[in-house]
């Protein structure tokens, strides 16, 4: 079987979130960027299948310049054999869907995370799976393999589905799909000679343009309520921010 | 020239979000407003959508699409816009509406935008504002396609009864037999509550309730609030509360009139869950918990103790 993970390079959790010149680009300076947290669960979920499947391939995908490949070697790192860097910037959720699609043909599984942290399209998986023609889910919560079938558990709105479908598919993955895999020292070692081929972007038409970025207005200062008052929080909420 | 939007129903009720979502097609002011309906559900509910100011309801009435399967669903959406003229598609995001209208988006060849959180402003090209970095920022987006999908977040448009009630047009199409390529075989779902990415009211907990036996002091306050109940990772890890309640980064999103945290220090994934609500309060023993910077409103002091008088006093002033 052959899996492909895609991977996004995003800023690690954590990050406070700024832009530069004048809100057109966003602000790198101390921020550490990790594989995407959801497409980190798909990576594990398909080094599970490895393991348990022998002769199978799993290769990772990245749009993304070449800033991102020690995002991609982590991933190799964590059990991957080879991967493919589109070199390009991922602006939007179409550009991105088409240039996986791209090079996702000739594989039996396609997995990723439910949503990129950085710009939570949440839609790449169904566009990839639209793209080619063949069924894609999410969020993915349990995957399991049976023959050409795949048996899932997806999450909806206050509960779960269990759904099946033949490979090939795509699955959007969430936790609890399978528990992050951190990279040992023999791994970080063999990463450094996987193969990492860089391939120029398909040319896209383009859909959306981002004109600029915008942070929330910072937040009032904290109203603080007595313990022994409780009854005034209720009448607060009431008068003051009217939200009972 | 119209706007299609996609309506979904939950236990027979169409949801709050795509009342919001024909509020939102109605402000275009691009034309007639048709809402589509697939699957089994009451008439007189449907009718309803035109006091929210749709003029038009197109319902498909086939019982194979009570389970919805996304493939098929995103066929109807691409052949109702076409029957349509319709050139935008508008929906409240979701589990099943957000992959829908990305499936459309291709077919038709349009400019796809998710999380979209106001009117678009059309002063400079067609360009929306969407939530990005997990609400930790906006974007403008211009949609440069003649054909548009727009998915919204929650409270993207308020629903406003402003219309009468309008006559339900069956819409007579054919189902393509391969589009059935995903089996759902159970769902699972808790009934009767109040789905938390629609919930005004949110009541959260977190590790400071040290066990799942103590929810009940928790779930009273939900029910004297008429608020859906969340949890923090931790708790949901820990298998106290299901994983759909888990609010944060990695879980629900939420974006009620008001937000309450209990026992919930705050770390910055549950803050990402929870930064687009309007009013936030949080209880909490320890005065240094990072949780009390991002709040509008504060309590230092037990979960045990508090929870119980806020219940009563919730209860006595109703």
């Amino acid at each position: 079987m052959k899996i492909l993970v895609c991977i996004s390079h995003v800023p690690d959790t954590t990050s406070k979130i700024n832009f530069t010149e004048n809100g057109t680009k966003f602000d790198t300076t101390g921020v550490q960027f990790i594989i995407g947290p959801y497409d980190d669960y798909a990576l594990a979920r398909a080094i599970e299948l490895k393991e348990a499947n022998a002769g199978t391939l799993v290769t990772v995908i990245n749009i993304g310049l070449a800033e991102t490949e020690s995002t991609i070697r982590k991933a190799l790192a964590i059990g991957a054999d080879d991967a493919i860097r589109v070199n390009a910037d991922p602006t939007d959720s179409f550009f991105v869907a088409s240039q996986i699609a791209e090079h996702a043909k000739g594989f039996d599984l396609i997995l990723m995370g439910r949503e990129s942290i950085d710009y939570n399209g949440g839609v790449v998986h169904a566009m990839v799976g639209e793209l080619l023609g063949i069924p894609s889910l999410s969020p993915v919560m349990k995957l399991e393999i049976d023959g050409s079938k795949v048996k899932m558990e997806r999450e909806i709105e206050g509960g779960h589905e269990n759904v099946e479908a033949n490979l090939p598919l795509v699955a959007g993955c969430q936790e609890p799909i399978a528990e992050w895999k951190i990279p040992n020292m023999r791994g970080i070692m063999s990463a450094r000679t996987k193969p990492l081929k860089v391939v120029e972007p398909k040319a896209v038409d383009k859909t959306v343009v981002v004109q600029k970025f915008e942070l929330p207005p910072a937040k009032g200062a904290i109203r603080m309520i007595s313990a022994d008052n409780v009854a005034e929080l209720v009448t607060l909420l009431k008068t003051e921010a009217k939200v009972l | 020239m119209s706007v299609l939007v996609f309506v979904e129903v939950g236990e027979g009720k169409i949801r709050k979000t795509s009342l919001e979502a024909i509020a939102y097609a109605n402000a275009l002011k691009a034309g007639d407003v048709v809402a589509v309906a697939l699957g089994s559900i009451e008439a007189a509910e449907l009718s309803s959508v035109g006091k929210y100011g749709a003029t038009k309801v197109l319902h498909v009435a086939d019982a194979r699409l009570d389970k919805p399967v996304i493939q098929v669903y995103a066929s109807v959406l691409t052949k109702a816009m076409q029957d349509e003229n319709a050139d935008i598609l508008v929906l409240a995001n979701s589990s099943l509406g957000t992959p829908v209208a990305a499936k459309v988006a291709i077919k038709t060849n349009a400019s796809f935008v998710s999380n979209v959180v106001d009117l678009p402003n059309a002063a400079n090209g067609f360009v929306v504002k969407r939530s990005i970095y997990t609400g930790k920022a906006f974007s403008f987006v211009e949609l440069k396609n003649q054909k548009k999908v727009l998915a919204l977040k929650k409270n993207a448009a308020e629903a406003k009864e402003i219309g009468n009630t309008i006559a339900v047009t069956p819409y007579a199409i054919a189902l393509n037999d391969a589009d059935f390529n995903t089996t759902t075989t159970a769902i699972e779902k808790a009934t009767g509550d109040i789905l938390l990415p629609e919930a005004e009211i949110v009541v959260s907990g977190g590790r400071g309730l040290k066990g799942p036996e103590h929810w009940g002091i928790l779930e009273d306050l939900a029910k004297a609030l008429h608020a859906g109940t969340g949890c923090s990772k931790p708790v949901s890890d820990l298998g106290w509360r299901p994983h759909h309640e888990h609010v944060g980064q990695t879980g629900v999103k939420v974006a009620p009139q008001l937000y309450i945290a209990v026992g919930i220090s705050g770390a910055i994934q549950h803050l990402a869950g929870v930064n687009s609500s309007k009013v936030i309060v949080v209880i909490n023993k320890d005065a240094d918990a990072p949780f009390f910077k991002a709040a509008d409103y504060g309590i230092v002091g037990d979960a045990f103790d508090i929870l119980p008088k806020l219940t009563a006093a919730v209860k006595a002033s109703h």
